[in-house]
């Protein structure tokens, strides 16, 4: 599955989270292709969910999924809200 | 414990650019500039990315206050980076940033890259050392350089 990670420069927090995704996502098995990218050009980049944390998440606008990240260095609260999609696309 | 994996941030983390119990500092604003004029100091990066980084917070909003307590701001390198580098703070009095729920800041670590994937080692260290169990809290508690050396 397709992940874009979104912050406000695509350079920091959404490397970061995009990093741990990739992490998750291997141990349940799935591929996972992902671009951290910035507020600025997330749109028209086709995807199936977006992560972000929550203060960006809010100014996200579009049709996929979008995880609201609050504590991007909280794995296990990340592997939570990840896992419904992980498990779907595994079936 | 984490002797290898952290051995990055160990030798970043130069006495040059911690400091601990730092008092005086009331707005995000003054905070930023702080933990990037200790970058500057040690040659990493020019005046420039310090004002782009109050700019990225101006802007963009607290969203660098990436889990409870714990704040790290940075900005794109444009040039202003000579090399990867990061500062840290703990602060005496934690300052509100305005996020929704990871308010108020107690640890500051700035962060620059030199290039656009050039830092992405850097990250992985911090966030599997940030997100370590009860580490922001013993990060806001600690007295010495020593003991901060200890922690990473």
């Amino acid at each position: 599955m397709r992940i874009l990670t979104v912050c406000g420069m695509g350079f920091g927090t959404s490397l970061m989270l995009l990093m741990t995704i990739k992490e998750i996502g291997k141990k349940y098995g799935a591929a996972i292709e992902g671009e951290a990218v910035d507020l600025g050009s997330y749109k028209g980049k086709p995807c199936d969910l977006i992560a972000a944390s929550g203060e960006i998440a809010k100014q996200i606008q579009t049709d996929v999924p979008v995880l609201a990240i609050k504590n991007l260095l909280n794995k296990a609260d990340i592997e939570e809200q990840l896992k419904p999609f992980l498990e779907k696309k595994g079936e | 414990m984490n002797t290898t994996k952290n051995s990055t941030l160990r030798k970043m983390l130069t006495r040059k650019v911690v400091r601990l119990g730092v008092e005086g500092l009331k707005t995000p604003q003054e905070v930023i500039a702080y933990g990037g004029s200790l970058l500057e100091q040690a040659g990493k990066v020019n005046r420039q990315y310090i004002t782009d980084m109050i700019s990225a917070y101006e802007s963009l909003g607290p969203y660098i206050v990436m889990a409870p307590g714990l704040a790290m701001p940075h900005a794109r390198p444009g040039g202003n980076v000579a090399e990867n580098g990061i500062s840290f703070l703990q602060l005496k009095t934690p300052v509100a940033f305005q996020h929704s729920f990871n308010d108020p800041v107690k640890i500051v670590i700035t962060l620059a890259g030199a290039s656009d994937d050039g830092h992405i080692d850097l990250l992985q260290d911090l966030s599997s050392f940030l997100g370590g169990e009860g580490v922001i809290e013993q990060l806001s508690q600690i007295t010495s350089y020593e003991e901060l050396m200890k922690i990473i």
